[in-house]
């Protein structure tokens, strides 16, 4: 029967759900519980109409396993424009506060809302399927364990649906980057576990003899968040129908295990996997091997070995030992050289192909990627030295640092990918407009730019206010004259993030395009220039 | 001994030490002789598919 274990799977979450929603002992369990039940039984239908009970033709093992692959650029491009729609009105919220909506939509909702859904509902589903994409190419390897790919698929739309709704009911942990609670956890270990296993089946199951070095960085990807996700989230929850729980740390071990996880999240989750699209489909778009496949090995288990211990950073100047914050600080300093080395690998991949920037606007994509990438993990560092931090920490630089990253670095190579993979997955001669993705590259560029500088003059500004003492030693200004200061730079960060924004419509406009196989009628980029003074010849 | 104390002198001992050779090991690995046209090989991985 098709679909015979989805339904019975997704029936029987709808029973847990409904029993939840009855039992709970808290009412933003309760509604939580009616949502995830209304969202089950829809699934669960929807399943039930598509389902047949013919003989199913056997799977050929010699063909890839694409379809998951293309659902999942659908909810990348989706949830893009949504977590990039939620940045924007949060931070016209920071410039207008009297938008904060009670109680659904105040700030203190909507921002892990934004973060949430940028980095594991963007940023996931590019890297669940692309990872699928890359596993199975470089492996030559069909996805292994059939329906638990669909399984990873849906089993996160269902993680991020909870997630998020959660947010908005007051539901939270307040664990920065993992904020749902315990019962949305449970489900997202579960659904990462079997993620784990159809990875490391199809690396099992490969036809090549060597796994090539992307497929390290997405199995560490892998591997290590769900070691982090799992000893971050250990609490005791106040009963099994509440959505309350307790960590199982207290103090200074509590931060230290947050920060543990929080500087690894941005390690496993925003650098290594996306790392590996690099070294997967930079190679692929020029049509070159990466410059050093060596120093792709030394870059891998360089930055292993060096970025978990980078998390104390992030508690400077706290209770955290002062050996532990210095240690921090250390390796923070020494990631320095792999991210850079990885940098100089990808960027020296294009040698012999630079004209590419000037005629194929995905590869400006991924040139700015990583080279916001090199600017991202060297302002990084920079920022984790003690004395610096005292400056920077808890001011708008911060958000400048991680805008960089994210909105550069992640965002860009991660629209590359999706323009590499929607003509190919659904077996079109090209994209519907490559102009197209030329505007989304400057947009995106010019949002990052307006967004980045506005925000670092404002943290830098807000920073050296807070310290600014008078001759007698008292405090020049109060925290509140400082936010009237930063107002002008917020709404400049509101110009950066429509720019952003626009572009994320372009793309999906474009996607969408592509997938109905049309074809947009334009100049090729980047036609041969005509010679010097050419036009200034007189007419034979 | 405490167990807080414990796994800290194991951490910045024995801990630090194998994780020192694993990674020098790893490296050494990586530049061992012969390792150049195996890893021009797997660099083409990529590009001998679609």
């Amino acid at each position: 029967m098709k679909f015979g274990s989805g339904i019975i799977l997704a029936g029987g979450l709808w029973y847990v759900a409904v029993m939840g929603a009855a039992f709970a002992v808290d009412e933003p369990f309760r509604q939580h519980m009616w949502i995830a039940a209304f969202v089950l039984a829809a699934f669960t239908i929807a399943l039930m109409r598509k389902t047949s009970f013919e003989p199913q033709p056997p799977v050929d093992d010699n063909t890839y396993m694409d379809e998951p692959i293309r659902y999942g650029v659908i909810a990348t491009v989706f949830w893009g424009v949504v977590g990039f729609l939620v940045g924007v009105v949060i931070a016209i919220q920071l410039a207008f506060p009297d938008l904060n909506f009670e109680p659904w939509l105040n700030f203190g909702r909507a921002r892990p809302l934004h973060t949430s859904a940028v980095i594991f509902a963007f940023g996931g589903n590019a890297l669940i399927a692309t990872s699928f994409y890359v596993v199975q190419r470089t492996c030559r390897a069909r996805l292994f364990g059939g329906d638990m790919v669909w399984f990873v698929f849906w089993g996160y739309q269902f993680f991020i649906i909870m997630a998020a709704t959660g947010y908005l009911l007051g539901i939270t942990q307040s664990r920065e980057y993992a904020e749902p609670e315990w019962y949305v956890d449970l489900w997202l270990t579960i659904v990462w576990v079997v993620y784990l296993v159809v990875f490391m089946g199809t690396l099992l199951r490969r036809r090549e003899p060597h796994i090539y070095v992307a497929n390290w960085f997405y199995l560490s990807f892998i591997i290590t968040i769900a070691m982090l996700h799992v000893i971050n989230n250990l609490a005791i929850p106040i009963s099994f129908a509440g959505s309350k729980s307790y960590s199982a740390f207290s103090g200074v071990q509590d931060a230290v295990t947050q920060w543990w996880y929080g500087h690894n999240a941005v390690a496993f989750f925003l650098t290594v996997p996306f790392l590996a699209m690099m070294y997967y489909f930079v190679p692929k778009q020029v049509d070159r091997p990466i410059y050093s496949y060596r120093l792709s090995i030394v870059h891998f288990w360089s930055i292993i070995f060096l970025y978990i211990w980078a998390g104390p950073h992030h508690l400077h100047y706290t209770a955290v030992p002062d050996w532990a914050q210095t240690l921090g600080m250390v390796f923070s300093i020494m990631l320095w050289m792999p991210s850079w080395g990885g940098m100089i690998n990808g960027l020296m991949t294009l040698s012999g192909r630079w004209d590419a920037i000037r005629t194929d606007p995905i590869v400006r994509l991924m040139v700015a990627a990583m080279a916001f990438y090199g600017m991202a993990t060297f302002e990084g560092p920079m920022l984790s030295i003690k004395s610096v931090n005292s400056l920077s920490h808890y001011t708008d630089w911060t958000i400048a640092h991680v805008h960089a990253g994210a909105l550069g670095w992640n965002g860009m190579i991660t629209f590359a990918a999706v323009y590499f993979l929607a003509p190919r997955l659904w077996g079109r001669e090209r994209l519907y407009s490559i102009r197209m993705v030329n505007w989304h590259f400057w947009l995106a560029t010019l949002g990052i730019v307006l967004y980045a500088s506005s925000m670092w003059v404002s943290g830098i500004m807000q920073g050296l206010m807070w310290r600014e003492y008078d001759e007698q030693g008292f405090l020049v200004y109060s925290f509140a004259e400082t936010v009237a200061a930063m107002h002008p730079y917020y709404v400049m960060r509101v110009s950066g993030g429509l720019f952003y924004l626009a572009g994320g419509f372009l793309m999906a406009w474009n996607v969408y395009q592509t997938i109905r196989g049309r074809v947009r009628n334009e100049t090729p980029m980047g036609m041969a220039l005509p010679p010097r003074g050419a036009a200034m010849q007189p007419a034979q | 001994m405490e167990v807080y104390t414990a796994m800290r002198h194991f951490a910045d001992s024995w801990g630090l030490l194998a994780m020192t050779l694993f990674f020098i090991g790893a490296i050494l690995f990586a530049f061992r002789p012969g390792s150049r046209s195996l890893a021009d090989e797997a660099a083409r991985i990529p590009l001998k598919d679609d």
